[in-house]
């Protein structure tokens, strides 16, 4: 008993002076730092485009990198595919099981995932040679619900799950290449690094992991929320990590900094973030509430610029489907962000 | 403080915001001054008070908050599935016809919020009635409920019983209309709350997350030993101070501002406005002139140049003149071999080092000795990341060497000198354009509208601000 005593009070004292060295570094605030910019003015949102034809709700979705095609998954137990622009669909996928939690367009535009209460994910070519959509693969390997996916290419995707694990699979073995464990709660979203090297992802236990993808290990742990993580995403220029919470906050982690730098939160917020997404400059970042509204921050001065009420509901959108409970919008609205 | 989104023994919280959204539009449909014109209708032979056809429903939503038809058809819906309006007629259809079918306000009595949660004692009652009432009245899967009830709370099943009977006696006192109005909904209200099978449960909400973080993790000497171990290493990170890293957030919005389409617009047009997919064309991915911004871009960092498709076409003419494009074409071989097909990457590993790496190879790229041998020693067991070290190092030369001098060079002037700037697309005036979809204002927001669009920095005009 004495031996375990002693190593935890180390792991203790280690703790505190690694609070210690980042406080050490903590010589400006983001008033100070943002005192010489001007706040955004409003921003006012408009619905552009409404994508009818899910008969369930909607737990997911996601842009493909040309920013005019999507997919969405829905409990009806369809995946599909949208041309935002003429909100046509594509493809419509009949799925084998109808709890999908989410999907994913790959960046080459070929391939698309989903998965959800099956635990498995599973791949879909969408450019098969007899123009059929078919699985090309199902990774099953979690023992938990499949949370997010995201590819990196389309030899490989990186997924998180209830089981406390993100997973590096190879598609074309359909086999698992390395599982990021140490998350004490179910993952529930992750991000990839814009350089492909690394991602992020956030938990029930508070947390967000940053994790390197060729070593397969942890490479920083950043705390501070009060509540599940939900929603997690880049900062643009790939150096900080925002995460949503049910907190009611969303806070910017900065990779270098190593600790939170700014938290955006406001006392009339009462309900947790379920998505997030930063413009393609950084200056705004929409976030989802659970109360279905979209609050837009100026990231700089951490106030808020715009709100969009969904009112009641929110069905399909603005290229935006967004289930009640679930989210999506703000992944939507980036890239509908990026290009306006 | 910590927020618990289940309140004890009550919706959740999110739940409950939205039900008492819709109360608030339900309240003002029935203001006597700007509410709705309600009338009687007849259902068979009996004649029902205070009702309403679907229509109505519809335009009155229409008016009030000027929307258009199909929001308002959407909104109506929600009310109806929410049980806040039943149908008369079809009264197990929970959908809002935008004809002359006649709906019914439901009493708040029996609003989901009001009675939250529906008991099992409530419903065993209601069921029981119905039983009585008549024989055979009940549908399959309620008599499957009405027995398992009968099974589950047997215990109190003689207060079922008389509670239904009494129930039953005091309204056979009733006015028929009346009688057939509390039917509807008492009707209504199961319909939600315990839903027939295959009817989506609006009531249904997302998984459950258990958090047992606490249970799962056992402290033990190992358990310690790790977070020492896991501390130590991040204990001697090094660490960038938050002001320089302030200032690196606040740099990169300034630099890319006029690129976001969110702040500055996008030339010609916003596609999502003017239903004009040129700004997409011109920006694809190869495209005879590109535009200026993009040319821009390349010079913000080296990463944005490698990463369009154009940028490295580009660049790799310049280092061909330089005599150096080896090293660009052993940075793409990299690539391809760290995000290509697992099945390749030992013959592509084995091009690299052929092309790339043996000695007097046709394009040998220069990397320090020490990098070198491990690399070489590496490719002997061939894997995705086995370039890495050489990648970086070439990727670093080409930073620190090749980029800035590309940057100053007259092929890079030419190119931003000759790229496009795109004419603004002027709206259109034509009156018979696509209709104009307009969200409606919040309610909330109307007092908040007199301080808008002040202080927005850059264009005002049509491309950017609504959107």
């Amino acid at each position: 008993m004495g031996e375990m005593e002693q190593l935890r009070k180390e792991a203790e004292s280690l703790k505190d002076q690694i609070t210690a060295a980042r406080k050490a570094v903590q010589d400006s605030t983001l008033q100070e730092a943002a005192a010489g910019i001007t706040v955004v003015g409003r921003i006012q949102m408009k619905t552009r485009k409404t994508l009818r034809g899910h008969l369930a709700k909607i737990y997911a979705m996601h842009w493909s990198t040309d920013s005019k095609l999507c997919v969405s998954a829905s409990q009806d137990g369809k995946l599909i595919v949208w041309d935002s622009v003429t909100t046509n669909k594509v493809n419509a996928i009949p799925l084998k099981s109808s709890w999908v939690m989410t999907c994913a367009y790959a960046p080459s535009g070929n391939l698309v995932a989903c998965g959800g209460l099956d635990n498995m994910c599973s791949i879909y070519n969408l450019k098969g040679k007899d123009g059929n959509v078919k699985v090309m693969r199902e990774l099953a390997a979690h023992t938990g619900y499949l949370s997010c996916c995201r590819f990196i290419s389309d030899t490989e995707i990186i997924t998180s799950s209830g089981d406390c694990t993100c997973i590096l699979w190879d598609i074309e073995t359909g086999t698992q290449k390395t599982v990021f464990a140490g998350h004490q709660g179910d993952c529930m979203s992750l991000a990839v690094a814009p350089d492909f090297k690394c991602f992020i992802s956030g938990a029930c236990d508070f947390t967000a992991k940053l994790w390197d993808i060729r070593e397969g290990t942890c490479r920083q742990t950043f705390g501070g929320h009060e509540s599940d993580v939900n929603a997690i995403g880049f900062f643009p220029n790939g150096n900080a990590v925002i995460t949503g919470s049910d907190d009611a906050t969303l806070k910017l982690f900065d990779l270098r900094a190593d600790q939170e730098l700014i938290t955006y939160q406001d006392s009339s917020i009462m309900c947790g973030v379920t998505s997030l997404a930063p413009s393609l400059s950084g200056r705004l970042l929409l976030a989802g509430y659970d109360d279905f509204n979209v609050n837009i921050w100026d990231m700089l001065k951490a106030e808020r610029v715009g709100k969009y009420m969904w009112k009641l509901y929110i069905p399909l959108e603005n290229g935006r489907k967004v289930d009640p409970a679930e989210d999506s919008e703000g992944s939507c609205r980036v890239a509908a962000g990026t290009e306006h | 403080m910590t927020i618990n989104t289940l309140a004890k023994g009550g919706l959740h919280r999110e739940q409950m915001s939205c039900f008492r959204k819709m109360e608030k539009v339900i309240v003002a449909m029935q203001d006597p001054d700007m509410g709705m014109k309600m009338r009687n209708q007849r259902l068979l032979i009996t004649v029902i008070p205070h009702a309403m056809t679907g229509q109505d429903v519809i335009t009155w939503l229409i008016q009030k908050y000027h929307i258009s038809e199909e929001e308002a058809l959407h909104l109506g819906e929600m009310l109806v599935r929410y049980g806040y309006i039943y149908p008369l007629k079809e009264p197990r259809c929970l959908v809002l016809r935008p004809d002359e079918s006649p709906y019914r306000f439901q009493t708040p009595y029996f609003w989901t919020s009001t009675r939250w949660p529906a008991t099992e004692l409530d419903y065993a009652i209601h069921l029981a009635k119905k039983n009585i009432r008549k024989q055979g009245e009940l549908m399959e899967y309620e008599k499957e409920r009405y027995s398992q009830l009968h099974k589950r709370i047997n215990h109190t099943w003689d207060f079922v019983v008389m509670q239904a009977r009494e129930q039953l006696r005091a309204s056979k006192q009733r006015r028929k209309a009346d009688r057939i109005v509390l039917e509807c909904q008492e009707q209504a209200y199961w319909l939600i709350n315990r839903p027939p099978p295959g009817v989506q449960n609006m009531l249904d909400w997302a998984l459950e997350r258990p958090n047992n973080f606490s249970t799962q993790v056992p402290l033990n000497s190992d358990y310690y030993k790790s977070e020492i171990e896991t501390s130590r290493r991040a204990l001697g990170r090094n660490r960038v101070k938050s002001s320089v890293c302030l200032e690196g957030f606040i740099k990169y919005s300034e630099q890319y501002q006029n690129h976001d389409p969110i702040m500055q617009g996008c030339l010609p047009s916003n596609p999502w406005i003017s239903d004009d997919i040129a700004y997409w064309t011109m920006n694809s991915e190869i495209v005879p002139v590109p535009t200026r911004l993009r040319v821009e871009r390349w010079s913000f960092r080296f990463m944005e140049l490698l990463s369009d498709a154009m940028g490295r076409r580009e660049f790799m003419t310049y280092l061909e003149k330089e005599f150096s494009a080896e090293n660009l074409h052993f940075w793409q071989a990299c690539e391809e071999i760290r995000h290509g097909e697992s099945s390749k990457i030992v013959e592509k590993v084995e091009d690299v080092y052929k092309n790339f790496l043996a000695p007097g190879a046709a394009r040998w790229v220069n990397i320090d000795s020490k990098t070198m041998d491990k690399t070489l020693e590496g490719i002997k067991w061939p894997h995705r990341f086995v370039m890495d070290d050489a990648q970086m190092h070439i990727y670093f030369l080409m930073k620190k060497d090749s980029y800035p001098r590309y940057l100053k060079s007259d092929l890079y002037k030419n190119m931003l000198a000759k790229a496009v700037v795109p004419q603004e697309t002027k709206k259109s005036v034509f009156p018979f354009m696509r209709r104009q979809r307009h969200s409606s204002p919040s309610p909330a927001q109307a007092s908040a509208q007199a301080a808008e669009e002040d202080g927005r920095a850059g264009t005002n005009s049509a491309a950017g601000s609504h959107f």
